[in-house]
Formats: structure tokens, sequence, C-alpha cells
């Protein structure tokens, strides 16, 4: 019975969509419905990683069919973690938002809401599911209310950001199901226990490499890797501000899931090939999203740059490819969702302020904003990797695996990575904080500086988060131990494939 | 049949990617289009065609006793073809309102998002 709640995470955001759509243009309802139907999933989903914690692997047919057949929702460690993170973000969402002015408040009406459950409800089926052409599903629920929210507001960027993004992801969607003919075409199945299974012996057809290419450019493309990433700077700064820092957190990262998943569990790789050419990527994605990152004075532009840079983090774990990898890999995505959205935060707070976020017109906000100076330089130089902030951890471990395995090159790339980002992260602490505003303040009649007031509700979000990123910062055993646990879970592949497809009349489990 | 339809496959991804290169907005829609096409193709090749073989089970026997076709991946294309309508929808309508507020239906003017902010 305790398996039903695997159904929750996907069922509560579902529902509270819909009950949201009757409740077209009334604000205050929708918002409501949000935050209930977030919180619901959030305990849900907090519900399902201590379950996971004390059972094992929980799984679930959908329709009662027997296990390669039916599709299955498989929730492991990783899963649940990456729930967890996503909902506490999709929590925090419903403060922040109301009092976002990038966005108008007509826009906020027009479904904001509904379209931001939808998008919690495609990741969370993304990260449940375990059979990869459902997975293919969830990426299109994901990618259509992600259009919805990027050209929600309609402005001449929002639409040219968009078209780039609607043509290249569905080039990437056309590839991955693509890859997914292949995969069936060899193996006759769908289901990712049974294609573990099948494919763990190692001497499978040189087929299974070309479905591996196909999955590394489509789930590549989603996840912004290095020769593919241009889409992403290009349009991630032009919707509202709550939308990017949503989809900045989320989208890219539930791709390196998806690849983690696929690389780690269902075609696992064998040989030098793949191996050097992730770690090519990775070393370029870091070293090119951050080299971008450095040329722009434009905050939300430069932090888009940054994703890509932090990407090449996560695939270097996955190149690296043993548990304390794939470990550090893990953390280091929990701790970006968490950061990156954050930063992108901040930039919604300086936006209000000053309808900008160019830094060469911003400043002055350590003076008048010394907590939004507190918040953004934990973020930043968590995001930086500043020994004790949170980001050091996932690149100690990552650093750590790679020495291990004796991959150098990628190690000093990845160091080299953190001083640029330290560099951009100054910049804007330069820029924006430390130094004199460049122009006159607004004042009124009499010559007093009006102070536009500080919105809480923006505060209580990034306050939260902010705490969250010292307690992963100083209290990183239990998260680690996790993600560790996780990383060996995914590992023993034959825990997975029991769990999935235990009792099945139609597969042999040895 | 087997050796005309991979041919076609790979005929369909090449006209689709060449419109996606274009610069205008209609053969970027066009090339989403076939593009899709392709990709639903080559799932239904990949996934082994065959001849007739419908895939029921009498009702009597308990396995199929003859060879017939795989109805899988049929399906999946199925729910590809409506993802792929969605999704072909939205760009077409999100192309026109790019229409109505660039006044032009040149890709090349879409570059404003990629400059550089130095001011």
């Amino acid at each position: 019975m305790s398996d039903y709640i695997i159904v929750l995470p996907l069922l509560l955001p579902l529902v509270a969509a819909m009950v949201g759509l009757f409740f077209w243009k009334r604000l205050r309802v929708q918002w409501v419905v949000y935050l209930l139907g977030t919180l619901l999933s959030l305990s849900a989903a907090v519900w399902l990683l201590v379950l996971v914690k004390e059972q094992g692997i929980v799984t679930m047919r959908v329709g009662a069919f027997d296990a390669p057949f039916a599709i299955t929702l498989v929730c492991d460690l990783l899963s649940a973690l990456m729930l967890v993170v996503t909902n506490i973000l999709a929590v925090f969402m419903a403060f922040y938002s109301l009092h976002d002015h990038s966005m108008q408040r007509e826009h906020l009406k027009y479904g904001f809401f509904v379209f931001l459950l939808f998008l919690i409800f495609g990741i969370n089926g993304g990260l449940l599911t375990g059979d990869i052409f459902n997975l293919y599903v969830w990426f299109e629920v994901m990618l259509l209310s992600s259009f919805a929210l990027i050209t929600l507001g309609g402005r001449r960027e929002q639409l040219e950001g968009a078209t780039k993004y609607v043509t290249i992801n569905f080039v990437a969607s056309a590839l991955l199901l693509a890859a997914i003919g292949v995969t069936y075409g060899f193996t006759g199945s769908t289901n990712m226990a049974e294609l573990s299974q099948m494919l763990k012996t190692g001497n499978a057809s040189p087929l299974v490499e070309i479905a591996g290419i196909f999955f590394l450019v489509s789930l590549g493309i989603k996840s912004a890797i290095f020769p593919l990433f241009f889409w992403l700077p290009a349009s991630y700064h032009t919707p509202s501000i709550s939308v990017t820092s949503i989809i900045a957190g989320l989208l890219t990262k539930v791709g390196v899931y998806a690849l983690i998943r696929v690389y780690v569990l269902v075609i696992p790789f064998e040989g030098e090939f793949l191996q050097n050419l992730l770690l090519v990527i990775a070393g370029f994605t870091m070293l090119t999203g951050v080299l971008g990152a450095v040329a722009q004075y434009e905050m939300r532009k430069l932090l888009s740059f940054h994703i890509i840079s932090q990407i090449g983090y996560m695939i270097m774990g996955l190149a690296i490819n043993t548990p304390l990898a794939i470990g550090g890999a893990i953390f280091f995505i929990i701790h970006n969702i968490i950061v990156k959205s954050n930063l992108f935060f901040v930039s919604g707070v300086l936006y209000r302020q000053d309808h900008t976020t160019r830094l060469k017109k911003l400043g002055g906000y350590y003076q008048n904003a010394p907590w939004l100076s507190v918040i953004f330089f934990i973020s930043a130089f968590s995001l930086a990797g500043v020994p004790p902030l949170s980001g050091f951890w996932g690149k100690y471990y990552l650093a750590l695996s790679g020495m291990q395995a004796s991959f150098f090159v990628v190690i000093g790339i990845s160091l080299f990575t953190g001083l640029l980002t330290l560099f951009s992260m100054t910049k804007i602490w330069r820029f924006v904080f430390l130094r004199e505003k460049p122009e006159e303040e607004d004042t009124d009649r009499s010559g007093t500086v009006v102070k536009k007031p500080h919105p809480y509700g923006m505060y209580f979000s990034m306050g939260a988060l902010c705490l969250l990123i010292l307690w992963l910062s100083f209290f990183p055993d239990t998260v680690i131990s996790l993600c560790q646990q996780a990383a060996e879970q995914l590992y023993e592949r034959d825990v997975y494939i029991n769990a999935v497809l235990k009792n099945s009349p139609y597969a042999e489990v040895d | 049949m087997e050796i005309v339809l991979p041919i076609l496959t790979g005929f369909l991804y090449a006209v689709g990617f060449y419109f996606l290169l274009h610069r205008s907005f209609i053969k970027l829609i066009i090339g989403i289009i076939i593009f899709a096409h392709a990709s639903n193709l080559f799932v239904f090749v990949a996934g082994g065609i065959m001849r007739g073989g419908s895939p029921f089970i009498s009702e009597e026997a308990q396995v199929v006793s003859s060879q017939t076709a795989d109805p899988l991946p049929q399906a999946m294309i199925l729910t590809a073809i409506v993802i792929g309508l969605g999704i072909q929808a939205f760009a077409i309508v999100l192309l026109k309102r790019v229409y109505y507020v660039v006044q032009s239906s040149d890709l090349e003017k879409l570059n404003e998002t990629d400059q550089p902010a130095h001011e």
C-alpha cells in the first residue's frame, strides 16, 4: 500500500493545476492552490525520501500490468533527493513571484501559477519514471509548460529567445525519440530495468554505442553541454525573473539527471572512447561557460552563462564514472539548484528597485540593503566554491574522485574555472554592491531620497534558501552521505533490476 | 519495403535539416514538421517492420502462435505524433506573434538577445 505514495508527487501538482484552471484570472485563489499543491507535493517527496532510505527502492507498476510491460514508476535515492530539492524550490517560488516586478500583474493572472504547476508535474514525472519512452513524454510535458512560461508577457526579446528555445528543444526531442527507437530496435524493451539487465553483460552490439551517442546529443542539448549550449544564453535571460530562476534552477539539471540515469544504469559505458569524449566535453563546457560569463555586464546573462559552466562539473562527475564521482555530481546538482535560483532571486530584487539588471547602472546596495548583500555574498561565493560553503564540498568530492582515477587535466580545468567564477562574482559584487550608485537617486520634491520598500515575500524566499545553503555548507554530512548512498545504489544495478522486475512472470532475475 | 523506408527516413531527415537551416519563418516551421516526421518514421523502421501478421491472440491460445508485427513502436509513434502536433501548433502561433512584433520573417533579425550588454 505504501508504494502508492510514489504517485502523489505526480497527482498533487496535476490536480492543483487543474483546479487552478477553474480559477482563471483569480490570482489569490490560484496562489493558494499553487502553495497547497506544492507544499503537499513537497511533503510527499520528503515522505518518499524517508521511505526509500528505510526500505530501499520503491516501485509501482501503473495499471498493475506485469513488470516489463507496464510503465513503471521507480523511486530510488537519487530520484527522491532530486524530488525534494525541486519541490522545495517550487514552494519558495510562491512567495517570491508575487512581488516580481519584471512580470506584470496581468501576466501573473494569466496562468503563471498553473503553468508552473504543470512544469513541476513534468519534472516530478521525469524524475520518477522507470521507462525511457515515458521519460521522453515527461520531457515534452516540461518543455511545453516552459515554452508557455518563457513567452508569458510577449515582449520582443522574450519572443526572440523563445523562438530559439523552441526550435532547438524540438530538434533535441526528435533526437531523443530516435535514441529510444534505436534502443528499442535492438533490445525490444523500453523498461530501464530490463534494458539494464540486457546490456550489463558488456558484449552488446555496436548499436548500443550509437544509441548512447543519440542519448548524449539529445539530452546534451537539453542540459546545455559544450557544443550544444548556444540556445541557453540566448533565451534564459529574456523571461521574467521568477520564470528564469525556476527554469535555470531545474530544467538543465533534469537533463543531467537523465544523462546520469542513462549512462550509469541503462547503457553503462565501457571503453575509453565515450569516457574521453565526456571528459573533453566537461572541460570545454566549464571553460566556455565561465569565459562567456566573464565577458558579460548584464547580471542575468552572466548568471545564464554560469549555468553552463556548472553543468560542466556535473558532466565531469559523470565522465569519471565512479560511485564517489557520481555522488559528488549529485551533491553538486542539489547545491547548484538552490544556489543558482537564489542568485537569480537576488537579481529580481535589483530589478524591482532599479528596473534594470545591467551592472553598470546598479550600485550602492551594500549601504542600502545590507541583508541583500549578505544573501548575495553567501550564494555567490558558494557558487564559486569558496570553502567552507556548499560549492566547495561538491567540487572537493569531484576533484577527489578525479585524483583517484588520475584525470589531472580536467581537475586543473575545474579549479581554474572556479577561479574565473570567483572573478565574475566579484565583478557583480564590486559593481552592484560596493561602489556608489552611478546616477542620482530618486528624490521627491523636498529633496529627500525615496526609498522603495523591500518586499518581505522575496526576502523570505531568499533567506530560506540562504539558510539552506548555510546548512549544506556547515552540516553537509547528512546530504553528502545521502548522495553517496544514492550513487552506490545507482551502481548496484541488480538491486534496481530486482526491485522493478520482482514477481514478474515475464522476466528472469538472477 | 525494408530498403525503401530507411532511405526515405534519411531523406526526410536531410530535408528537415535543410529547411531548419533557412532564415525564413515558414521554412523553419516546415523544417520542424518534416524533422518530426523523420523521427517518427525512424522509430517505426528501427522497431522492425513486417508485412501482415496482426498481433491478435485467439481466445484459446496463451501465447502468439505465428509471427506477428510488434504494436509497441506504433503506439509510441502515435504518442510522438500527438506531442509533435502540440509543439508544432505552439511554434506556428509563436512565430506568428514574432512576425507581428518584429515585422519581419527573417530569422537573422532575431539577434537582439545575443548581443553582449556593455552599456
